[in-house]
């Protein structure tokens, strides 16, 4: 037997003590190696693949790996003046090696988004560069296109030397870092990207406002209404949420065609003339209409869901104490539904900022949101760099919403239906 | 809900008003859905409504573009129809057992970061589509699952668990851990007690997340436009290109089926929900 007797032991001798603490070690264990499955499985393929996407949205190596003499050669260049002997030469063998192994075009193709212009001439280079005699390789150069002599040219190249950039993000928001290396705006008629974001803000807020706008009088009716009444109307909310989205949308193509009902209805009623039928597809007008109804159900679950929890006694001592019903509304009832509120209005803002579906159906060229944009450069421009620096910074964009909602909210007021 | 017999009269007329906006907006969200269903019986190629079906003229109505969707020559939609059922029913398996582990575990008072591993687990369903798209097929390219089922499978894998561990989590909140200690202080192993004890009491949780999982699937068109190669064609993918392309009625026979089912779908998640109230002990 121990000698201490101050220690309650277990019957195997052990201190209690340490054996809790063995069993909750013991317990820790268990319950991660339940989450751990689903856990490894979400890094490996999810949160490494998005971490894959913000390497790919940097890198720049490919210019660097194709000219590596002339880089180590450039070192020593400040830039100012044309460079000396030794980085033609330098450039003069990485190219060579290039035409040889037929990759000289990649390099034709990033040196030209660089300085316009420089297809060309690093095409006649190719052309050229055969007959090159040995020694004396700045002459040989320059004279084969003057833009040689142009010291432009070879800054560009020196620009591209490091193997990451962030000129895709720049990009993004209409900027470029010019011949200098200062960041300015692009000229005025290529700033898209600004145009959608600022679109896809704007329609995600409209949406929301108009979602939560229709959501909170049928919530209200939904939550006060005798069970048997509301489970009826309740269908009305949940067959759509169940319906597939492109069904949905499908039906919103031929309600909103212009000889489709919705245009036939307005003829009837006078409106418009039977020749003048609004377009109401393929523009902001569609997305907006297919996108509310699409995101409504999202916002009445939340709000019916809080709306439940509220007993009808409270606005009834509201007004046995001398409020009107409208003071009593706005006094009583409505702070209480504000957590289904901001829950209802987080979901839809979320879902509408990253929407593809719909507003490619019926959005058209200038109801597009910027979740098109990075669709559009992945399977069209092969721009896969872009598309990831511009999904990088809509994520980042969500992520700031949501930890804000968390902040001011609370993320656990969640709930599904 | 009546109004009692004092009210005043212009609460009176705001309370009609009330319900008049109700009625519109439910007008609004069921409406489009009925649209799809007649004009799918048109016996024409166009996507409005003839003066034969105006007039309920029976010869307006025809079952042809069903019959286009079975029968068609070159048609896509039986490829796509298995695809689609193959892929969402393996991604929902996987969703279901993945997720309940991990709910499970999560639920368990011992588990250590449970608000950042939370935060993971459900992070596919925070993240927008198409970045979780692009992400999804980075890495299905890299190791070479692009264009497979099996790809296109783990990518609603991804999609669908978040769903299974919120159901799952949800159930598990109400959940007396009193009656597995019972169980295992009678001798029951711990499989035992999870296939007898815990699983019929989650069993609600559990199959409701899975219909989301399986509608998550099903409906899943922005990550398989990125993934699927010609071979992997789901309906989804057909019905897109066909709304871009031409808008052709048989969509709209492939539509009402899709609503038929998601009525389907609706009914049982709402015996399910019934079922898991009555069983929580929640009486309204």
């Amino acid at each position: 037997m121990s000698s201490e007797t101050g220690k309650i032991l277990t019957t195997d001798g052990i201190p209690l003590e340490e054996s809790l603490k063995q069993a909750e070690k013991k317990n820790k264990i268990k319950a991660f190696l339940l989450v751990a499955p689903l856990l490894l499985f979400l890094i490996i393929t999810y949160m490494i693949p998005i971490g894959d996407m913000f390497s790919r949205s940097i890198d720049d190596k490919m210019v660097t790996y194709m000219l590596p003499k002339t880089y180590k050669a450039m070192e020593n260049w400040d830039g100012k003046e044309l460079p000396s002997e030794e980085v033609f030469e330098a450039f003069y063998l990485d190219y060579k090696i290039l035409v040889k192994n037929k990759t000289a075009g990649k390099l034709q193709t990033q040196l030209n988004y660089e300085k316009n212009g420089f297809k060309s001439v690093l095409k006649k280079l190719a052309r050229k560069q055969k007959k090159f005699e040995e020694g004396n390789y700045k002459e040989q150069i320059m004279k084969v296109h003057k833009r040689w002599r142009n010291v432009e040219y070879w800054r560009a190249i020196k620009r591209r030397a490091p193997s990451y950039t962030y000129s895709k993000y720049l990009k993004g928001i209409d900027m470029y870092s010019n011949e200098d290396g200062k960041i300015v705006q692009v000229s005025e008629d290529r700033r898209i990207h600004r145009i959608l974001w600022i679109r896809t803000v704007e329609v995600a807020f409209f949406v929301t406002l108009f979602c939560f706008l229709m959501a909170y009088p049928i919530a209200h009716l939904l939550a006060t209404l005798p069970m048997k009444y509301s489970n009826l109307l309740m269908i009305c909310v949940l067959l759509p949420f169940w319906t597939s989205l492109l069904v949905r949308t499908a039906s919103w193509m031929i309600l909103l065609q212009q000889q489709g009902i919705v245009n036939d209805f307005f003829v009837w009623t006078g409106l418009v003339a039977d020749d003048n039928r609004p377009e109401m597809m393929y523009n902001k007008t569609g997305t907006y209409v297919a996108m509310t109804q699409i995101l409504l159900p999202f916002m009445v679950l939340p709000l019916y869901s809080v709306m439940k929890t509220i007993s009808p006694s409270l606005m009834r001592a509201g007004k046995s104490l001398g409020a009107t019903p409208t003071v009593a509304f706005f006094k009583v009832y409505f702070p209480l539904t504000i957590p289904g509120i901001g829950a209802g209005c987080l979901l839809v803002f979320i879902l509408a900022i990253g929407y593809y579906i719909t507003p490619a159906l019926v959005g058209g060229a200038s109801g597009t949101l910027i979740s098109n944009q990075i669709a559009y450069h992945m399977k069209s421009t092969l721009d896969w760099s872009f598309a990831s620096a511009m999904g990088l910074m809509l994520l980042t964009g969500v992520l700031a919403i949501y930890w804000i909602y968390n902040k001011l909210v609370g993320v656990d007021n969640i709930k599904l239906g | 809900m009546a109004l009692p017999k004092y009210t005043e009269p212009h609460y009176r007329i705001w309370h009609y008003f009330y319900l008049l906006i109700c009625g519109c907006v439910f007008f609004f969200l069921i409406a489009p859905l009925f649209v799809i269903f007649p004009l799918s019986f048109n016996a024409e190629e166009f996507l409005v409504f003839s003066d034969g079906m105006k007039r309920l003229d029976p010869d307006a109505f025809s079952l042809r573009w069903y019959k286009d969707m079975i029968y068609g020559t070159k048609n896509p939609w039986g490829l796509a129809a298995r695809n689609s059922f193959i892929i969402a029913i393996f991604a929902t398996l996987g969703s279901i057992i993945l997720g309940t582990l991990a709910a499970l575990g999560l639920s368990s008072r011992h588990m250590p970061y449970k608000g950042l591993i939370m935060a993971i687990l459900i992070s596919p369903m925070i993240v927008p589509l198409i970045i979780s798209g692009v992400a999804i097929f980075f890495f299905m390219a890299k190791v070479g699952l692009a264009a497979t089922h099996l790809g296109i499978i783990l990518a609603h894998i991804i999609l669908g668990t978040p769903f299974v561990v919120i159901t799952v989590t949800a159930t598990l909140s109400g959940f007396d851990h009193s009656i597995t200690r019972a169980a295992s202080s009678l001798g029951s192993s711990p499989y035992n007690t999870f296939m007898k004890i815990t699983l019929p009491l989650i069993l609600p949780g559990v199959i409701s997340g899975g219909l989301f999982a399986f509608v998550t699937s099903f409906d899943e068109v922005v990550v398989v436009l990125f993934l699927a190669g010609l071979d992997n064609t789901t309906i989804p993918i057909q019905m897109w290109t066909g709304l871009r392309e031409q808008l052709s009625p048989t969509i709209l026979a492939v539509a009402t089926c899709l609503i038929i089912l998601s009525v389907l779908i609706l009914l049982t998640a709402e015996l399910l929900r019934r079922r898991s109230e009555r069983l929580r002990g929640i009486n309204r």
